[in-house]
C-alpha cells in the first residue's frame, strides 16, 4: 500500500509542475525558439484541465472587469469648502458613473455627502445632502433614473481623514457612492 | 416625595422695590468686536451656619451665577448668625457692621427650623431682615433635592435684584452621540438617551417635560420626540423618511418646526406634535437650504438661516412661512457665514454664531433696530443657547483645548464654563422648570 501510494504522489507532483509552466503567462518562450519536445505522454488526459484554466482565465479577466466598473462606480468626488458645485475636475468621473449605469440599468447606487469639520454641525448635514444631490442631478442629466439613485448625507459625522488640517478638511468634502443593487456581473460600457 | 411648601413671612412692608442692578440698556449704534459694560454689583454674602452645608453650596454657587452680585466669602469661624433666634425683627445676632466692612449689602442666612428650612435676606444697609421664609426642603438624596434648592436660589436672587435667577433650569447637550442632560451649574449630569446611537441637536419643550432630537441613521434620520419620565419616543409626522434636522418647540408646546432634508434640498416644516399630524411645508429652498428655525417667544415669526443668497445667513419670517426676509444684515463676499439661531427669551434679540476670520464666533441681533453685536472672541464659539433670565448664553467653545459648554453673562461679558466628563456639542438650555405635574402623555 505505501509504494504506490507514494508513486501516485510524486507523479501527481511532477504533473502540477508542468501545468503551471503553462500556465504561468509571466515567461512566455521567445517566438524564435523551437518549440519544446512534446511532454511525455502521461496516463491523464489534461484537455479538462485547459478547459478548466481557460475557464478561470475568462473568470478572471471578467472579474478584473467588474472590479474595475465597480472601482469607477465607487470613485469619490470632492467638493470646495461650502460649496456643492460639481467641480469641473470631478465632471469626467461623473460621466464614467453614467455610462456605466446606463449600461447596467439593474444597478442602484447611494450616494453620501460628507462635510469638513469646520462650519456649522447642523448646517454641515444640509450641506452634505446638498452634495449628494448635486451629483444626482448630474448623474440624472446624463440619463441616469433618478429612481436609480438615493441620496443621503452624514455632514461631518464619518470623516474620512480624522485630521484637523487643509488636507484632511479637503478629502473629508466628498461625495462617496455606494452600490445597493445590482452589483454582481456588472457589464462593462462599450 | 415630601411635598415642597413655603411659608411666605414678610417681616415688614416691602420698602419700595429694590433698584435691580439692571445693566440690560445698551448704547445706541453699530457695535464692533467684543463690548461688554460690567455695571456696578451689590455685594452679597451667605452666612456660614451649622449644617446645611450642600444647601449652603448650591445657594452660594447659583447666587454668584447670577452675576448680579459680587460674592463676599467668608471663613466659616468667624461671627455667624447667632443661634435660638426667633423670627425676631433686626438683624438678630447677624454681625452687620462686620459684613459691610467686608463690602456686603446683603446677607443670605439659611437655618434649619421646625419647618424644615428658614432662609433670611437681611439688607444690611438698612440694618434688617429684608425677606423670610421657611420651606420643606427634601432630603439631600431626594431625585428633586438639588432643583428644590435652585428654585431657593433664584427666590433669592429676586428678593435682592428684583429679577429671578436661572438656577432652576437644565441643559441637554451631545457628547458621544448620546443625548446628556445637566443642572444649570454643570452638576447632576445624566444620560437622556440611549448609548450606541447618533443624536444630534437636543431641544426642550417649553414645559421642561419632553425634548426633541435627531436620530441619525445611514445618512437619514427622524425627529423623535422623547418624553423624559417614561423615556418613551415617537417620530414627529413629516421627519420619517429621508433626514430631518435642527428641531424646535413652538411656545405652545404643540407646534414643532424642522428642517427636511432631500434631494430637492432642505425646507423648514412644522408639525403638530400633540395629536401627532399635519405637517406643513414652510419655505420653498429650490436647491437652497433653508434649517435652524427658531420661534419668536410670541409664537408668531420664525429666524432661520438660509441659503438663498449664497452662504447661509440668517433670516426671518411669519410662522405661517409668509413674508421671509433678511435679518442680520451681511456684506456679500465678506461676512462669514451665519448660523445656529435662537430667539431670546424677551423677544429682542437672537443669538447665532457667525465665521470671523475663520472661527466661528458668538452675535446677537436686535430684532427691531438689526443691528448686530459680537459677544465672543477667544477661539471657536458656536451654536449658542439662552438661559431662561435672557442675560447669559450657554455655547461650545474649543478655548480649553476641546469643545466643553462656556457659559457668558452677555452684561458683564463674564465667563464660566459647564464642564462635562467628554467633548459637548450642541447645547440646548431650558426654560425655568416647574415642579412635576402630570402631564398626559402624548
Amino acid at each position: 500500500m505505501r509504494a504506490p501510494s507514494l508513486l501516485m504522489l510524486l507523479a501527481a507532483s511532477a504533473f502540477a509542475g508542468a501545468c503551471g509552466g503553462k500556465a504561468a503567462p509571466e515567461t512566455p518562450a521567445p517566438e524564435a525558439t523551437p518549440a519544446p519536445a512534446p511532454p511525455a505522454p502521461t496516463p491523464v488526459d489534461d484537455s479538462a484541465d485547459r478547459d478548466r484554466l481557460e475557464r478561470e482565465r475568462i473568470a478572471r479577466e471578467a472579474a478584473e472587469r467588474a472590479r474595475a466598473v465597480a472601482a469607477d462606480l465607487a470613485a469619490m468626488i470632492n467638493f470646495d469648502y461650502d460649496q456643492a458645485v460639481v467641480r469641473p475636475a470631478d465632471q469626467a468621473t461623473l460621466d464614467r458613473k453614467a455610462v456605466i449605469l446606463v449600461a447596467n440599468p439593474g444597478v442602484k447606487i447611494k450616494i453620501s455627502g460628507h462635510a469638513d469639520e469646520r462650519g456649522s454641525d447642523e448646517y454641515n448635514l444640509a450641506l452634505g445632502n446638498r452634495r449628494a444631490a448635486a451629483a444626482k442631478r448630474y448623474l440624472a442629466g446624463k440619463g441616469v433614473d433618478g429612481s436609480r439613485v438615493e441620496v443621503v448625507s452624514y455632514g461631518e459625522e464619518r470623516p474620512l481623514n480624522p485630521g484637523s488640517d487643509e488636507s484632511a478638511y479637503a478629502q473629508n468634502r466628498r461625495d462617496e457612492f455606494e452600490v445597493t443593487a445590482g452589483g454582481d456581473n456588472l457589464t462593462a460600457p462599450q | 416625595m415630601k411635598r415642597f411648601f413655603f411659608l411666605l413671612l414678610p417681616m415688614f412692608a416691602a420698602a419700595g422695590t429694590l433698584a435691580a442692578q439692571d445693566t440690560t440698556r445698551v448704547d445706541q449704534g453699530v457695535r464692533v468686536g467684543v463690548d461688554y459694560r460690567p455695571g456696578v454689583r451689590p455685594g452679597l454674602v451667605v452666612l456660614p451656619g451649622p449644617g446645611l452645608d450642600s444647601v449652603r453650596a448650591i445657594v452660594g454657587r447659583d447666587l454668584d451665577y447670577t452675576d448680579r452680585f459680587e460674592m463676599v466669602t467668608v471663613a466659616d469661624a468667624s461671627s455667624g448668625p447667632a443661634t435660638g433666634r426667633g423670627a425676631a425683627e433686626g438683624g438678630g445676632g447677624v454681625n452687620y457692621a462686620l459684613y459691610k466692612t467686608l463690602g456686603a449689602e446683603f446677607a443670605v442666612e439659611l437655618a434649619e427650623s421646625a419647618g424644615g428650612l428658614t432662609v433670611r435676606l437681611h439688607d444690611l444697609n438698612a440694618g434688617r431682615v429684608r425677606n423670610q421664609q421657611t420651606l420643606g426642603i427634601p432630603s439631600s438624596t431626594a431625585s428633586d433635592f438639588r432643583l428644590e434648592v435652585h428654585r431657593l436660589s433664584d427666590e433669592i436672587a429676586r428678593w435682592a435684584s428684583g429679577v429671578a435667577g436661572a438656577a432652576a433650569s437644565r441643559l441637554l447637550f451631545v457628547s458621544g452621540g448620546r443625548v446628556y442632560r445637566a443642572d444649570s451649574d454643570g452638576e447632576a449630569i445624566t444620560p437622556a438617551t440611549p448609548a450606541g446611537q447618533t443624536a444630534l441637536s437636543p431641544v426642550w419643550s417649553p414645559d421642561g417635560q419632553r425634548i426633541a432630537y435627531t436620530q441619525l441613521g445611514e445618512g437619514r434620520g427622524a425627529v423623535l420626540v422623547q418624553a423624559l419620565s417614561s423615556g418613551a419616543t415617537f417620530a414627529v409626522p413629516g421627519s420619517q423618511t429621508a433626514l430631518n434636522i435642527t428641531p424646535t418647540f413652538a411656545p405652545d408646546g404643540r407646534t414643532l418646526a424642522f428642517a427636511h432634508s432631500d434631494e430637492r434640498g432642505t425646507d423648514i416644516y412644522t408639525a403638530n406634535v400633540i395629536d401627532r399630524c399635519c405637517a406643513q411645508r414652510l419655505t420653498v429652498g429650490r436647491y437652497a437650504d433653508n434649517l435652524s428655525p427658531t420661534f419668536s417667544p410670541d409664537g408668531r415669526r420664525i429666524a432661520f438661516i438660509s441659503t438663498r443668497a449664497g452662504p447661509p445667513q440668517l433670516y426671518v419670517m411669519a410662522a405661517d412661512g409668509t413674508d421671509q426676509e433678511l435679518l442680520a444684515p451681511f456684506d456679500f463676499g465678506a461676512t462669514g457665514s451665519s448660523n445656529a439661531p435662537e430667539w431670546s427669551p424677551d423677544g429682542a434679540s437672537v443669538v447665532f454664531h457667525r465665521e470671523v476670520t475663520g472661527s466661528p464666533q458668538i452675535f446677537l441681533v436686535d430684532v427691531g433696530a438689526r443691528r448686530v453685536r459680537q459677544l465672543t472672541s477667544s477661539g471657536r464659539n458656536e451654536d449658542p443657547t439662552w438661559a431662561p433670565d435672557g442675560r447669559h448664553v450657554a455655547f461650545i467653545s474649543d478655548r480649553s483645548g476641546r469643545r466643553q459648554i462656556w457659559i457668558v453673562d452677555i452684561e458683564t461679558g463674564r465667563v464660566r464654563q459647564l464642564a462635562t466628563p467628554g467633548a459637548a456639542r450642541l447645547p440646548s438650555w431650558s426654560r425655568r422648570l416647574g415642579r412635576t405635574t402630570v402631564v398626559p402623555n402624548p
